[in-house]
C-alpha cells in the first residue's frame, strides 16, 4: 500500500467523523424536553404563537430534513441567529475565534518545546534526581484544578504585586503591549495545565524508543549521546509524540473554557459557557461543531505524521 | 501478570510504605472522616449567616473567617467536600462498573460485539470531554442526575479501553481455555477468572478516574454549569467566593486546595500503589 493512498484513507476517515460529530452534536440539542420554540418563548406562549415560530424556525419538518438544512448552512457560512439576542452567529464568532486561536496558539508554541525538552531530560536518565522532581511535579500540576492554578498568579501577580492585569479583556483597538500584558497570566496557567500530561507521556514514548534492541545497538556501536538522542531515538518517538500533543488538545480545550470564563477572556469558550447558561442552542452547536473540528483535524494531523515518520505503519499488520 | 498470592502484594505493598503514601492515606482518612460526620464535626450549619461582613477575617467563631455571604468557610467547605465526593464516587463506581462489564465482554466475545462497541466508544472519544458535557447540559440543564449519568458515561470509554486492553491479554491464557472447557458460563468467566487478574490495574485505574470526577465536577461548577443552589460542592465554593480576589482574602483559595489536596493525594497513592504491585496500565490516554 502506498503512502498515499494511506493518507487518503486516512483523510476521509476524518471525514467520516466530523461527519458523525455533526450529527452527534445535532442530536445532541435536539433530545431537549419541549422544543426550541417553547424555550423562546417561555411559559407564557400561547398555542398560536407557538405555531407560528415553529413555522418560521421550520421545526414542524422532520429532523433528518432539519440535520441537512443546518449543515448546509454550516458548510455555506450561514451560521445563523443567537435564539437568545437574535444576533448574527457569524458576528458572534468574528474576534472572539481569533482571540481563542491566540490563546492556543500561544499556549501551543510556549508548552510543546518545552514539554519536549523536560520529556526528553526526564526521559534520558530514569530515576535520576532530575527525573524525580519532573515526576513529582508534574503528577502534582496534574493533580490540581485549573482555577487553583490561576487564583494562585492571580493573587501573586495580579493583587500582590500589581504587575499584570487579573482579567483579559482583549477588544479591537488595545495595543500590542497592553494585549501581551493582558495574555500572559492566562497563557502562564494554560502552560502548567497541559504541560505535565505532555511531559509524562513524552517521557513513556522517548524511553520505550530507548529500550529498543536499535537503540542499544547504537549505544553498543559508541554513538555519542547527543546523536543517539537526536538521530537515533527522536524520528522514532516523532509519531507517539506527535500522538501525545494532539491528545493534550483535549486538556487544551477543557482548559480554555476554564481559562477565558475566569479571564473574562472574549474567545470562543467563554461565548459557549455563556450559551449553555442561557441555552442558546444554535450558539452552542456552532461552538461545540469548532471545537471538535479543530480537534479532529489535529489527530488526523497527527495520524498522518505517525504514517509519513513511521514506515512500519505503513503495513497494518 | 503477578502470578504471587495476595498476601505477598500485601507484604510488597507495607515494605514500600514510605513517608508519602502514608501522609496521603492519613489525609484521606481524616477527609472521609470529617465528610461521613459532617453534620458532627462542622461547627455551623452551612446555611447560617453569621455575620454581615463579606471575607470576614478568621476569628474563634469562624476559624476561616466568613464567605461573601457572612456564612462560616469551614462548615461550607466540610459540607461541600461532602457534594464533591459524593458525586465523584457515583460517577466513578457507575463508570466502572459499565466500563469493566462491557470491556471484559468485548474482549471475551470479540467479532461483532467487540467491533460495535469499540466503534461506539471510538465515536464519543472523538469529541473532547468538555465539550460532551457543555452539549448534554445545554440540552438537559444541569441537574445532578444529568451530571453523574453524562460524566459517567464520559468516563466508562476510558475504563472501556482499559478493561479491554486488560481483558485481552487474560482472555488468551490458559487458565481461561480450562475454564471454557470445564463448560463455565462467561459471566462466571468475567467474575472469577478475569476480575481477580486484572483488579491490580484495575484498582489503580479507580484512583485515576476518581480525581478525574473530582476535576470535572469541579470545574463545571466553577463555571456554573454543575451542582446548582441550593447544593453547593467546593467548585461552585470558588466562583461564589472569587470577588474575594479584589479585597486580597484566601477565601477562593480554600475551596480549590480541598480540591487539590484529595487528588493529589489519591494520585500519589496511586503512584506507590502501581510501582509496588509491579502493575502497569495499558497506555496512557
Amino acid at each position: 500500500m502506498t503512502l498515499f493512498v494511506l493518507i487518503i484513507q486516512r483523510l476521509l476517515l476524518g471525514i467520516a467523523i466530523l461527519f458523525l460529530v455533526s450529527v452527534l452534536i445535532f442530536v445532541g440539542t435536539e433530545i431537549l424536553p419541549g422544543d426550541v420554540a417553547q424555550a423562546i418563548l417561555g411559559q407564557g406562549a400561547t398555542p398560536e404563537l407557538l405555531e407560528n415560530v415553529r413555522i418560521r424556525l421550520g421545526l414542524n419538518e422532520s429532523a433528518p430534513t432539519r440535520y441537512f438544512r443546518w449543515l448546509r448552512n454550516l458548510l455555506t457560512g450561514d451560521l445563523g441567529a443567537s435564539m437568545v439576542s437574535g444576533a448574527d452567529i457569524g458576528q458572534l464568532l468574528g474576534e472572539r475565534v481569533w482571540n481563542t486561536l491566540l490563546l492556543a496558539g500561544v499556549t501551543a508554541l510556549i508548552s510543546v518545546p518545552l514539554a519536549l525538552m523536560l520529556g526528553l531530560l526526564s526521559a534520558i536518565k530514569p530515576n535520576s534526581l532530575t527525573d524525580r522532581v519532573i515526576s513529582v511535579v508534574s503528577l502534582s500540576l496534574i493533580s490540581l484544578p485549573d482555577f487553583l492554578i490561576a487564583i494562585v498568579l492571580v493573587m501573586i501577580f495580579a493583587v500582590k504585586l500589581g504587575w499584570l492585569p487579573a482579567i483579559a479583556n482583549i477588544r479591537p483597538g488595545l495595543d500590542f503591549f497592553t494585549v501581551a500584558r493582558m495574555m500572559v497570566l492566562p497563557v502562564t496557567v494554560l502552560v502548567f495545565t497541559v504541560l505535565a500530561h505532555m511531559v509524562r507521556m513524552t517521557r513513556t514514548a522517548v524511553i520505550n524508543v530507548l529500550s529498543s534492541p536499535a537503540t542499544e545497538m547504537a549505544i553498543l556501536k559508541g554513538v555519542p549521546r547527543w546523536r543517539l538522542l537526536l538521530v537515533h531515538a527522536l524520528p522514532n518517538a516523532l509519531a507517539p509524540i506527535a500522538n501525545v500533543v494532539a491528545l493534550n488538545l483535549a486538556f487544551l480545550i477543557s482548559g480554555i473554557v476554564v481559562v477565558e470564563t475566569l479571564f473574562n477572556f472574549s474567545g470562543l469558550g467563554r461565548l459557549m459557557v455563556e450559551s449553555v447558561t442561557t441555552r442558546d442552542i444554535p450558539v452552542v452547536q456552532v461552538c461545540a461543531m469548532i471545537f471538535c473540528a479543530v480537534y479532529v483535524l489535529l489527530n488526523l494531523l497527527a495520524d498522518i505524521i505517525a504514517i509519513v515518520s513511521n514506515p512500519r505503519l505503513r503495513y497494518p499488520k | 501478570m503477578n502470578t504471587d498470592g495476595p498476601s505477598s502484594v500485601i507484604k510488597k505493598l507495607v515494605s514500600d510504605l514510605t513517608l508519602t503514601p502514608v501522609i496521603c492515606l492519613l489525609v484521606l482518612a481524616v477527609v472521609v472522616i470529617v465528610v461521613l460526620f459532617a453534620p458532627l464535626i462542622a461547627p455551623h450549619p452551612e446555611a447560617a449567616i453569621l455575620t454581615d461582613e463579606s471575607f470576614s477575617l478568621p476569628d474563634n467563631v469562624m476559624l476561616l473567617g466568613s464567605d461573601f455571604l457572612g456564612r462560616d468557610m469551614l462548615s461550607r467547605l466540610i459540607f461541600g467536600a461532602r457534594v464533591t465526593l459524593s458525586v465523584a464516587l457515583t460517577i466513578s463506581v457507575i463508570a466502572f462498573v459499565l466500563g469493566c462489564a462491557l470491556g471484559f465482554f468485548a474482549a471475551v466475545k470479540r467479532g461483532w460485539v467487540d467491533s460495535i462497541l469499540s466503534r461506539s466508544v471510538d465515536a464519543l472519544i472523538s469529541f473532547p470531554a468538555i465539550m460532551v458535557a457543555l452539549i448534554v447540559i445545554s440540552a438537559l440543564g444541569s441537574s445532578i442526575t444529568v451530571l453523574i449519568v453524562t460524566i459517567a458515561l464520559i468516563d466508562s470509554t476510558r475504563v472501556f479501553r482499559v478493561a479491554r486492553a486488560l481483558g485481552m491479554d487474560i482472555v488468551v491464557q490458559d487458565y481461561i481455555e480450562a475454564a471454557r472447557v470445564r463448560g463455565e458460563k462467561m459471566g462466571w468467566i468475567i467474575w472469577h477468572e478475569m476480575l481477580p487478574n486484572a483488579l491490580a490495574p484495575l484498582a489503580a485505574e479507580f484512583g485515576i478516574r476518581f480525581t478525574y470526577a473530582i476535576l470535572f465536577i469541579s470545574a463545571l461548577s466553577f463555571l456554573g454549569l454543575g451542582v446548582q443552589a441550593p447544593h453547593a460542592d467546593l467548585g461552585v465554593m470558588v466562583k461564589e467566593n472569587m470577588q474575594g480576589l479584589l479585597y486580597e482574602t484566601y477565601t477562593p483559595l480554600y475551596p480549590a486546595l480541598c480540591i487539590a489536596i484529595v487528588t493529589l493525594s489519591v494520585n500519589l497513592l496511586v503512584d506507590w500503589f502501581l510501582k509496588a504491585t509491579d502493575a502497569a496500565l495499558p497506555d496512557e490516554l
